[in-house]
This record gives structure tokens, sequence and C-alpha cells, in this order.
């Protein structure tokens, strides 16, 4: 099952690492470019559910137009996320058969589920999201605006149940050829790994839905397209931006951070650039790794904060990188280490910024503060760009694992796939992925301008006298 | 309970060929029946609310092989990489067609995803007919379960074997006709005048070239491989299953004459279902038969450990029947003729 354990030997190695790295690019640009579209729908679904729920509590037809608007974009969105996400499960098998093999008969149960409980849901009740409101009258869409939120945090569910198991093996036996065979279903769907990510992943899914909302909200206000509506986008999308923001830190931030110190010590290490063990050990706000010297070069550090936040006591001693043998390190530390900064660093903007806004907003001077509604839409991309930098650290922590401590990353590729072919379908979804993007930011950008001048016209004209 | 698996996919693969089938089929058919920019709005119409969950049907599938038979899913998705990966892209360029095409109103923007969905309909059709092809023939796999074809070699069916042969093309090319006479008929359900009018018609003329390539294969698969008619030989009931496709095949014509749509759309599913389990029976119990027989992947030496199989036929069951009810309701919201306002 697992070949090339002997690592020492030469050419036969550098020929498969070859197509390996390949394989490993192919799957990471090919995911990372499909969670930008999940992200974004899963953080708008509770949102349209909002104002599907507010139109029938407040009777105001308002909130069903805000809801068909957004509904509009959150099509567009869910389509891409379909289409790059099929290749998804297809690379498991296509890129990575041996690690399939090997884990098929686990994780096959939450990619499965994930077909059969989430994608029949999602995909029949978009169509009538969409396209029905007529024939279904506002409780059946509202209930289709629903299920459409319950498929999509579903299908999250699953997916990180996938890769918790990824990272924190649970309920599981190694049978006699090599593979592992699942022992016992709860603690694979209820693992509680997937618990402390979900929370943490979904808040950040939130966070972006809320940022598009409040951004595209700014930009009506402050081109004075559509101010009624970009007032209500702006309100609703400070107020969750805000909560989920908040929500991002404290407590979902820290749970999660939590689980990495227990289960993955050297993950933790690494991505705070602790190179050395240490009592009282700080967290580093600045500074760049140094591999060939093994330190932080130009180093701002706060002094025995992560003692304190990792285990409640300032003098904790805490594990260094040099604690842990080589081979155990994750395979590049400073990528690492700055996905996990960015991802920290953004997140504090974003409770500066919302935390600001939802103050202002209280204070009714949100309107008016135009600096601030500038700074709100200029924010738009730092969610998705937070969000990725949270998923490369999950994943580039759990090298040089793929199954972490029980199957390596270099073991997983598909034996007989060479790198000749890997680079050809890598640089056919480069092309397809190009193709792609100008086609989504164009259809938005044509959303946005249309938006301004449909929203609000069809029942009452008064509404684009106010503009 | 290996059994029970095999047939579980087996039947998923045919609700996806059968539902998937009919809106690939409308995109085979697409510049024949809608003759102008207005008709073929309308052929996407038809299939635009529910292309997707019917796409959905192929994820599935695909995640309960991944969970049922991992060695499987490894081989067989390794081995037809490069085919696989194309595959990939013409979905994502044939939802692309069906789905971007209304958001502008705009003739040249209508034109160019027309064309996009034709032409990935068209290739995919080819496609799946052809890895269905190859996995009737058989791939070089390996003492440890993998393989890997080239898109083609020398278009013979032994030694070093591509992904495109005699077979596998002719394979192929039945799905394209299969399927386009499907999606005609479902056309025909869905629209009415001068578009079903076409619909009837294509089904109507591609109905003699179905039964002349339906023919040739058959007679093709029993030349392929010794003994793969076994399944045939031990359990003569099974007889019934080609007995059935023939079936199909008249009740096509007769309701086609009868001018019977609905009908002649079953007939035509019926047919596609006949002709995957007829494949399956003579398979059964190998599901990625090997050159070499023995590398051949059974349901035996690929299935996942017991306990995980029994834990997914209780959720298994339960989600598929919640899946039913989306349908049932989905198709029920859309059912009826497709009408496209005028703009």
């Amino acid at each position: 099952m697992i070949q090339g354990l002997d690592v020492s030997c030469g050419r036969p190695l550098l020929k498969n690492m070859e197509a390996l790295t390949l394989d490993r690019i192919q799957f990471a640009f090919t995911i990372t470019y499909h969670y930008l579209f999940p992200q974004l729908t899963m953080g708008l679904a509770p949102l349209l559910v909002l104002f599907k729920t507010l139109a029938i509590w407040k009777k105001d037809e308002k909130w069903n137009e805000a809801a068909r608007f957004w509904g509009k974009i959150f099509g567009i969105t869910f389509l891409f996320g379909v289409v790059t996400g099929i290749p998804m499960e297809f690379q498991f098998g296509t890129n990575w058969a041996a690690f399939s093999k090997f884990a098929g008969g686990v994780i096959g149960q939450t990619l499965a589920m994930e077909g059969t409980f989430a994608f029949f849901l999602e995909s029949s009740f978009i169509g009538l999201f969409l396209f029905g409101e007529k024939s279904l009258g506002p409780k059946l869409h509202w209930l289709s605006a629903f299920l459409i939120f319950v498929g999509t945090w579903l299908s999250g569910w699953f997916i990180i149940a996938t890769n918790a198991w990824m990272q924190h093996p649970v309920g599981y036996e190694v049978a006699a050829d090599g593979s592992v065979h699942l022992t016992s279903f709860w603690s694979l769907v209820l693992n509680e790994w997937a618990f402390y990510q979900y929370l943490h992943n979904m808040g950040g899914a939130f966070v972006t839905g809320s940022f598009a909302m409040a951004a595209l909200g700014a930009f009506y206000v402050l081109s004075k397209k559509q101010i009624e509506f970009g007032k209500m986008f702006l309100k609703v999308g400070v107020i969750a931006g805000c909560l989920g923001s908040i929500w991002m830190l404290f407590p979902s931030g820290d749970l999660q951070g939590r689980m990495v110190a227990e289960h993955q010590p050297v993950t933790l290490a690494a991505m705070e650039g602790l190179f050395k063990s240490e009592r009282g050990a700080g967290i580093a706000i600045i500074g760049q790794p140094d591999m060939e010297k093994q330190q932080l070069d130009n180093a701002i550090i706060i002094p025995n904060a992560l003692s304190f936040i990792t285990y409640q006591r300032w003098d904790a001693h805490v594990k260094g990188l040099d604690a842990f043998p080589k081979d155990q390190h994750p395979d590049n530390i400073p990528l690492l280490y700055y996905s996990f900064h960015i991802m920290v660093g953004l997140g504090t903007i974003f409770i500066g910024i919302m935390l600001l806004a939802a103050i202002a907003l209280w204070r009714d001077r949100l309107y008016n503060w135009n600096w601030l509604m500038w700074a709100i839409m200029l924010s738009f991309p730092l969610p998705f760009i937070a969000n990725t930098a949270g998923w490369m650290t999950s994943e580039l922590g759990r090298q040089p694992w793929l199954v972490y401590g029980l199957f390596r990353t270099e073991h997983g590729a598909s034996p007989m796939v060479s790198s000749g072919n890997v680079l050809f379908t890598l640089l056919g979804f480069f092309g397809m992925y190009t193709v792609l993007s100008l086609l989504y930011i164009f259809l938005m950008l044509r959303r946005i301008e249309h938006g301004a001048d449909e929203l609000g016209q069809l029942p009452k004209l008064e509404h684009a006298d106010a503009a | 309970m290996e059994v029970i698996w095999f047939w579980i996919v087996a039947v998923m693969l045919t609700c996806y060929v059968v539902l998937d089938g009919f809106d690939i089929g409308a995109g085979i058919v697409h510049y024949f029946v809608g003759r102008n920019a207005k008709e073929r709005e309308t052929v996407i119409a038809a299939v635009g609310p529910v292309w997707d969950g019917n796409e959905v049907w192929l994820l599935a599938t695909g995640g309960t092989l991944y969970f049922a038979f991992p060695p499987l899913y490894a081989a067989g998705f390794s081995g037809f990489y490069l085919p696989l990966i194309m595959v990939l892209w013409l979905l994502i360029m044939r939802a692309a067609g069906i789905e971007l095409r209304h958001q502008l109103d705009n003739s040249m923007w209508h034109s160019f995803w027309d064309f996009v969905f034709s032409l990935s309909s068209i290739l995919l059709a080819i496609f799946f007919g052809a890895a269905l092809g190859n996995v009737v023939r058989g791939v070089p796999l390996n003492a440890e379960g993998y393989f890997f074809e080239p898109l083609w070699t020398d278009f013979t069916t032994s030694g070093n074997t591509g992904i495109l042969d005699w077979f596998t093309v002719l394979s192929g090319v039945v799905a394209l006709v299969a399927l386009a006479i499907h999606g005609a008929n479902y056309l025909a359900v869905k629209t009415e005048g001068e578009i079903n009018l076409r619909a009837r018609r294509l089904v109507s003329l591609g109905w003699y070239a179905l039964v002349a390539l339906t023919a040739l294969s058959l007679a093709a698969v029993m030349n392929l491989r010794d003994g793969i008619l076994a399944n045939y030989e031990n359990y003569p009931f099974t007889w019934l299953i080609p007995v059935a496709v023939i079936g199909s095949l008249i009740f096509i014509k007769y309701f086609n004459l009868k001018g019977n749509d609905k009908g002649a759309f079953i007939a035509s599913s019926s047919y596609l279902a006949l002709m995957l389990v007829g494949a399956v029976v003579a398979l059964f119990p190998v599901i990625l038969p090997a050159i070499d027989p023995a590398n051949s992947l059974t349901i035996y030496n690929s299935a996942a450990g017991g306990y995980g199989l029994s834990v997914g036929l209780i959720w298994w069951s339960i989600g598929i029947v919640l899946a039913m009810g989306y349908f049932v309701f989905l198709f029920r919201t859309f059912k009826g003729k497709v009408k496209t306002e005028p703009h």
C-alpha cells in the first residue's frame, strides 16, 4: 500500500516528487479558487433567509426586493461554486489515488453523505428559489430560501468533517491491506476537531457575506445611486459583520487554536514562528522566519502572550520547533507563518472597521462619515483573503501529513499519472479559471450596475425619487 | 453487502444517465430543434431549472463509488486521468452555457453560449459512451491495482490500449445518438408548435440510426472478449434484458408515430437504463475488468470495510428518500410546457 517508504533512493523519488509537487499545486489552486465562491454563498444564505423573514414579518415588499436582488448574486455565485466544486471530488481519485485507496473507506462516508444530503437539497431548491417565486407563494418561497441555507451549511459540515478527519483521525482501524476502515460512524461525524473547525469556518464565511453586503451598500450610498437600499444593505452588513468578526476571534478562533495546541503542537510552533521552546513564550506580531538561522528576523513580540492564550498561565512552557524531529515539521514553515499572521492581522482589522461602523450606526453617524463607508467598500476583498489564509494555515499546518500522524502527503499521489499529464491539466485549469474569473467579474459588475436601476422601481416609484 | 452496494451504485449511475442524459441530449440537438435564437432560448428554458439537480446524480454516484469501493475509485479515476479532467472542463463549459446565456440581452452573447452548450453536450455524450466502452473492454490494470491510459494508441482493443479505439469510439457514437433521441423526446414533451414537431421528426429519423448502432455495438461486444456472456449463459432469465432493449426501441418508434411524446420519452429512458443494466449484468461481480483477468477489480477485492458499508446503508436509504421527495416537488413545480415570455 504505502509505496516509496525508502526515501533514500535518488532518481525515482525525484521523478515522483515532480508529479507530486504538481499534484499539490493543482489541488491547492483548484480548491483555493473554488472556495472563493462557497464562502460567499454560505455567508449570504442566512442573510437571504433574514430578508425573506423580514418581508413576511414586517409585511414590507422592500425586503423581498432585496432578497431578489441578492438572490441573483447568490445564484451566479452558486453556479460558479458548483462547477468549480465538481473537480474537487474528482481529484481525490484522479490525482490522489493512493490516498483514496488508503482513506476512502473512512472519508468516502462524509463525501458521499455530502452528495446525498446536501447537494440534492441545494440543487433542487436553488432552482425553486430563483425561478419559482410566483408559483410557490411567500411561505414556500421562504422555505426554499431556508432549505438552501440548510443545504449549503450541511455541505460545509460534511467537508469540514472530512478535513477534520485528515487533521485529527478518529473512529478508524488499519485493516490487513494497509487501508483504513471505519469503526465508529459517530466519532467520524461528530469529530471534536470538526466541531471547532466548523464554528470558525462558517463564521469566516458569514464575515465574507456580511462584508460583501455592507460594501455594496456603501457603494450605493456613496455613489448616490440607490440610497435607500444602500442603507439597508449597509445596516444589515455592518451588524452581521460586527457579530461575525468578533465571533472569529472569540470564542471560535480561540477554541480552534487550543485544538491545534493540543493535537498539533509542532504546527502551533511553526505558525507562531516559535523556533525555540520557551517558558513564557511571546506572540510575534511582525517578523520574518529565517530558516537558515532558525529565528525570526525583525521580530516585534508581545511577551508571555502565547503561553497565556494557550495554557492560561503567563509562564507556561510552550514547545518550539526545536522540540520536534525535523521530519515532523511542516514542509513550508515561512508560508504557514505568513498565512496565519495574515489571517489574524486581517481579522483584527475587520473587528476594528466593523466595531467602529456599528457604533457609528448606533449613533446615527454612519451615513455621514464618507471615509468610513469608503473603508467598508474597499475592504470587501479582505475576507476572501483572510479565509484563504486561514485554510492555508490549516492545510500547510497539517503537512507533512495527508492524514495527521498516519499517512504522509508524499505517499498519496496517483502512482501512474506522470508529471507531464498533471502539468497539462494544471495549465488547463489556469486557463479555464481565468476565463471564469473574467466572466464572474463582468457579470457581477453588471448586476451591481443594473441593480441600482431595478431596485425599488417596480412596485413603488417613490423609491427612485429618494435617489 | 458488497452486492447491495454494487447495485446501489449501478442504479444511481442509471438515474444519472437517464436524467442528465435528457439535458445533455437537448444540448446535442440544440441546433436541429432550435432554428433561431428565440427557439434555442426555449430549449435552454426547458432544461434550465432541472439540469443542476440531474448533474448532482453524477456527484452522488461518484461519492458513493468512492465510499463503497475506494480501490476502484482510485484505479478508475487515475487511470482515466486525461478524459476525466476533460469531462470536468466540459461540464464547466456546459453549465456556463446554460446559466450565463440569459444573463445578457445581446444576440452575440446568446450565439456564443448556444455554441458552447451544444458543443460541450456533444463531446460529453461521446466521452461518457467511450468511458463505458473502456469499462466493458477492460483496462491494463497492474498487480497494484493501477493503470494509466493515453487518449489513444493504435485503435485496437488488445495489447497497449488507449481510451479511444474502434470499440470505444463506437460506444461513444451509440451514446451520442441515444442521448440525442432521448433529449429530443424530452424537448418534444416540454415544448409545443414548431419545436415540438422538429423534435419528433428528429426522433423519427434518428431511430433508424439508433437501431443500427445498437445492433452493431451488441455484435461488437459479443466478439470483444471470451466469456463476456458468461453471466447470461449461467442465468438464462437475464436474456430478458436484451429482449426488453428491443422492446424499448420498438416503443420509441410506436409512441413517436402516435404522437405520444411522454410515452416515447419513457421508452427512451428505459432503453438507456436497460443498456446500462445489460452491461452491468455482463460484468458482475467484476467492476473494472483488467486486460490480464488476474488483476481485475471485483466487488469483493475492492469493497470498503463491512461496518462502514452497513452504516452507509442506513443513511443512504434516508438520504435517497429525501432526494426523491425534492425531485418530485421540483418537477411538479416546473411541470407542463415551457413558454418563453416575450422580451
